[in-house]
């Protein structure tokens, strides 16, 4: 442990230093976002017909008469405390509300991401191995496709064809209607308190539901995966180390999983934590289309009402999870590659 | 001093090779048959040597191999599947390559990528495996063979790289070592150090060697036979005692070219390259 | 090439380089034509652009005449693409959608090409501190997915179509700058820009008159990359009702509406969705061949 190293410390506290000025600047950006909005905070929330004096009252107490660099002031001291304030939807707590919803999305979201990995990845190292040839091409038009959908057409489509049509999977929600309700809560993951409680048949309607919206995220996500896949493989199938594995008297597959995925192993885990994050703005609009209860339907449909509080701190959220997944495949690059030790 | 040449282990009649899309042949109608020997391939880069060793063992995916005649041992390398030549490669024929920097895989454990060479061709327990690795790599004259075996590459000197190479291709006992350029990626001063090893195991284990090469001292000293090569094809072939005495102009020039301890200090003659060498020349064995 | 070429040339001479650019361009244009999916681009772009130019022509009916009588019909020789819930005319309304989606990925591009340039530009030119405070600001926009960031500007700033364009060119000029510094870095040292530092010039107009003409053919494919984005952002947006607002024929709008029918009336989402999909597939499949096109690598092995 010793051998860290200075360098190597050094390193990690000047990422901590560019971490927080962008968490930081992320701040700034939320409240400047904040303040230019045109709905009036103050009406929304003591309605239309409340008195001169209680509008006053209700004003100062938000601190809206004060510069607004002690505004800002506030708000950081406000985002340190975890006090995000109340939504004027729900009435509650903004960060509450934020908590109940996010399994939802995080277990949709790793649904697809295991999808879209696997997708991707075979089929970036398909198009490699093929290089010019059929598959590869197949594979680039079926990526690009991916990478062009509207993810929210996609959803109602793949609904009419998959759901109303065939039956196949279930439709929109988590689980089927009857079942709300039934499993008590303890992860907020569906999937698994469903089967810590042996409710097997919740399980069963659940993966259901989760089976078509996980897979079109995770389709439009394969591209990006895909692509790099690709140009990572083809970068190691030229190394010398390659033909080594040839001459020992590996086939071709073995070549290629045990040695060159290998080595590009490290940087498909930063790739798909990166894919990750990004798979998130999928998750907005997949969510509207399948009634998904998650984060993403609750900040549109907060969006839509111009309930502040709720949609910045979603905006600071997504923020922060976007710089830990930056972070954390950083991280995982460090860890993982024998060369950077 | 070598067991006679008598018995080919492999045979080579015009073999021509031609890499797709490219208007000219790389190689064109190489001839040569080796026995439990050393053999030499000279040329200047681009002779088309190296190509010759890799088709060999049937690497070049993006070639056409054509010849009249190619056989190891009975095996016929043209027409023989890609499943018979999982058999050839590593266990029957074996090569080690040019500069260990690249030619190990660097996220595995040398040791590791000795002892996959070994399970590929034997079926046996990984300690066995991990053993019989240990001991090559005292064989090749590692000191410290524990520690070494949990390296990674980056981790190892070159000439440390090259012996490792050198463990991996022979841990299998094949009939057939081809050495491309084993020593050139490595410092002056190693390169005698590894070269007398591999000479050294060849020469125990009774492996025929294959050894390309630029360097005419090198396998003027390490071989029994020598190649010598020129834009694709065989000009020369004679063996390495005769050497002095090569006929064609192209090995007279590469001969001349040579700087000598205690020759002249006058400047050493260029070497010429006519076009009509390239010309194809009746195949002569 | 490009980098010898003007560095041995006055700055001002690097303006003048149309008829060189031009036989360059044509140069990438049969490239792309000989590849089939680059092909496929090209002719859904030409679509697009005749269908939009020449929309009042090739509509069958105006594209808000609304007709309650016919709600809601199927596909047939008098509606190509069906009606709507109001009776409105699916194809006439795509055909005029394609407008909105001209005017959406044109002034994106024409407001975030000169943000980012400048600030790339910029940023890269003096470098140091200006640099690191530029090139932070750019990280901070970077460190949001461009949907989320937009839906935020576009809540703050209220729904339209012109604040959906605004949002969206707030997200999209960050890679831009990237872009634009990375290339100033490589301009930054050569020596036509010292000549004309030492000559007197100011750094505004060494930026513009030397730097800019440089960074500009990068930025211009940059662009026309990110269109496949715009478009599928906008939608997006235009899907969630913070975008174009009805009546607009938007496309992503217009699926909006369509959803409540769609069970019985599948032509409601169909269409616009299958407009959306060809023209951000079609930017796709010719970025990815001017990729091709332009790498040098891939030149070579030809």
């Amino acid at each position: 442990m010793a051998y860290l190293g200075r360098r190597r410390l050094g390193a990690i506290a000047g990422q901590g230093g560019t971490i927080l000025v962008t968490l930081f600047g992320l701040l700034i950006l939320t409240f400047v976002i904040g303040r230019v909005m045109p709905v009036d905070p103050v009406r929304a929330m003591v309605g239309e017909d409340a008195t001169r004096e209680v509008y006053e009252h209700v004003y100062q107490q938000l601190g809206f008469d004060r510069p607004m660099w002690q505004q800002f002031l506030y708000y950081l001291k406000d985002v340190a405390t975890f006090n995000f304030g109340t939504s004027i939807r729900t009435g509650k707590p903004v960060l509450e509300d934020i908590l109940y919803v996010l399994p939802a999305t995080i277990e949709l979201a790793t649904f697809a991401i295991l999808i879209g990995a696997t997708l991707g990845v075979s089929m970036g190292v398909l198009a490699a191995v093929n290089k010019d040839r059929w598959p590869d091409h197949v594979v680039r038009v079926l990526s690009l496709a991916g990478h062009s959908m509207p993810i929210f057409w996609t959803g109602m489509i793949a609904l009419l064809i998959f759901y109303a049509h065939f039956g196949w999977v279930g439709g929109s929600g988590r689980m089927d209607q009857f079942y709300i309700g039934l499993v008590p809560e303890q992860t907020g993951f569906l999937l698994i308190d469903s089967a810590m409680a042996g409710e097997w048949e919740i399980f069963r309607s659940a993966v259901n539901h989760i089976i078509l919206p996980a897979a079109l995220l995770g389709y439009s996500s394969s591209a990006y995966i895909t692509r790099m896949t690709r140009s990572f493989m083809l970068d190691q199938i030229n190394q010398e180390y390659i033909t080594t594995a040839r001459v020992k008297g590996l086939s071709n597959r073995q070549t290629i999983w045990r040695h060159a995925f290998g080595n590009i192993r490290v940087q498909l885990v930063t790739i798909v934590a990166l894919a990750y994050g990004a798979l998130l703005e999928g998750a907005v609009l997949i969510e509207t289309v399948f009634a998904w209860p998650g984060f993403g339907q609750y900040l549109t449909s907060n969006l839509l009402i111009g309930d502040m509080n709720a949609v910045m701190t979603c905006v600071l959220i997504v923020g922060v999870i976007f710089i830990t997944l930056n972070l954390l495949s950083d991280l995982l690059y460090r860890v993982f590659d024998p060369r950077t030790r | 001093m070598t067991d006679h040449p008598s018995d080919p282990i492999l045979s080579v009649e015009n073999l021509s090779i031609h890499y797709r899309g490219t208007p000219r042949p790389a190689v064109r109608n190489v001839s040569f048959t080796l026995g439990r020997e050393r053999l030499g391939i000279v040329g200047e880069s681009g002779s088309g040597k190296s190509t010759v060793g890799r088709a060999l063992l049937r690497l070049l995916p993006t070639a056409e191999i054509t010849a009249d005649r190619m056989s190891f041992k009975g095996i016929d390398l043209l027409r023989a599947s890609e499943k018979d030549m999982l058999h050839v490669r590593g266990a029957q024929m074996s090569m080690i390559l040019q500069d260990p920097k690249f030619s190990l895989n660097p996220i595995q454990r040398c040791g590791d990528q000795i002892t996959e060479a070994y399970l590929t061709h034997n079926k046996c327990p990984k300690r066995e495996a991990r053993a019989r690795t240990l001991d090559m790599l005292e064989a090749v004259q590692i000191r410290d063979p524990e520690r070494v075996y949990g390296l990674y590459p980056h981790e190892v000197s070159g000439g440390m790289g090259q012996r490792i190479m050198i463990a991996m291709m022979l841990l299998t006992n094949p009939s057939l070592v081809i050495a491309d350029e084993p020593t050139s990626a490595l410092d002056v001063t190693v390169r005698l150090q590894v070269l007398g090893i591999l000479d050294a195991l060849v020469r125990d284990k009774g492996i025929g060697l294959i050894m390309i090469s630029h360097d005419l001292n090198l396998v003027r000293n390490f071989c029994d036979r020598v190649l010598i090569m020129y834009a694709g094809q065989v000009v020369e072939s004679l063996k390495a005692s005769e050497l002095d005495n090569a006929q064609h102009p192209y090995s007279r020039g590469l001969l001349a070219a040579q700087p000598r301890i205690g020759g002249g200090r006058g400047t050493l003659p260029v070497l010429q390259r006519r076009p009509e060498w390239s010309e194809p020349v009746e195949a002569s064995s | 090439m490009t980098m010898t070429d003007a560095s041995q040339r006055p700055a001002r001479e690097t303006v003048k380089r149309v008829p060189q650019s031009l036989i360059a361009l044509r140069n990438i244009l049969t490239f792309l034509l000989k590849s089939p999916t680059s092909a496929f681009g090209l002719l859904v772009l030409a679509v697009l652009l005749s269908g939009a130019a020449l929309a009042p022509l090739l509509a069958t009916h105006d594209p808000y005449a609304q007709d309650l009588q016919s709600a809601l019909q199927a596909p047939s020789m008098a509606h190509f693409f069906g009606t709507d819930e109001l009776g409105r005319d699916i194809y006439s309304r795509i055909l005029y959608g394609s407008r909105i989606t001209l005017t959406f990925i044109t002034l994106v591009s024409v407001i975030v090409g000169p943000i980012g340039l400048l600030v790339g530009t910029v940023a890269g030119y003096f470098g140091g501190r200006i640099d690191t405070v530029l090139m932070r600001i750019t990280d901070i926009f970077l460190s949001f997915p461009s949907l989320i960031l937009s839906l935020a500007f576009v809540a703050a700033l209220g729904p339209s179509l012109n604040n959906a364009i605004i949002a969206i060119s707030l997200t999209a000029w960050p890679p831009i700058a990237r872009l634009a510094r990375a290339e100033t870095l490589t301009f930054r040292s050569a020596d036509y820009i010292a000549a004309a530092r030492l000559q007197g010039a100011s750094s505004g107009r060494i930026i513009w008159r030397s730097i800019v003409p440089m960074c500009l053919p990068s930025v211009l494919i940059r662009l026309t990359l990110n269109m496949a984005t715009v478009i599928l952002t906008a939608a997006g947006l235009g899907f969630l009702g913070l975008g174009a607002q009805p009546p607009l024929p938007e496309w992503g709008a217009m699926i909006a509406t369509g959803r409540r029918y769609m069970i019985d009336s599948w032509w409601t989402v169909t269409f616009p969705g299958l407009a959306i999909l060809c023209v951000s597939l079609a930017f796709n499949l010719l970025g990815d061949g001017l990729r091709d096109a332009l790498d040098p690598k891939q030149m070579n092995r030809r």
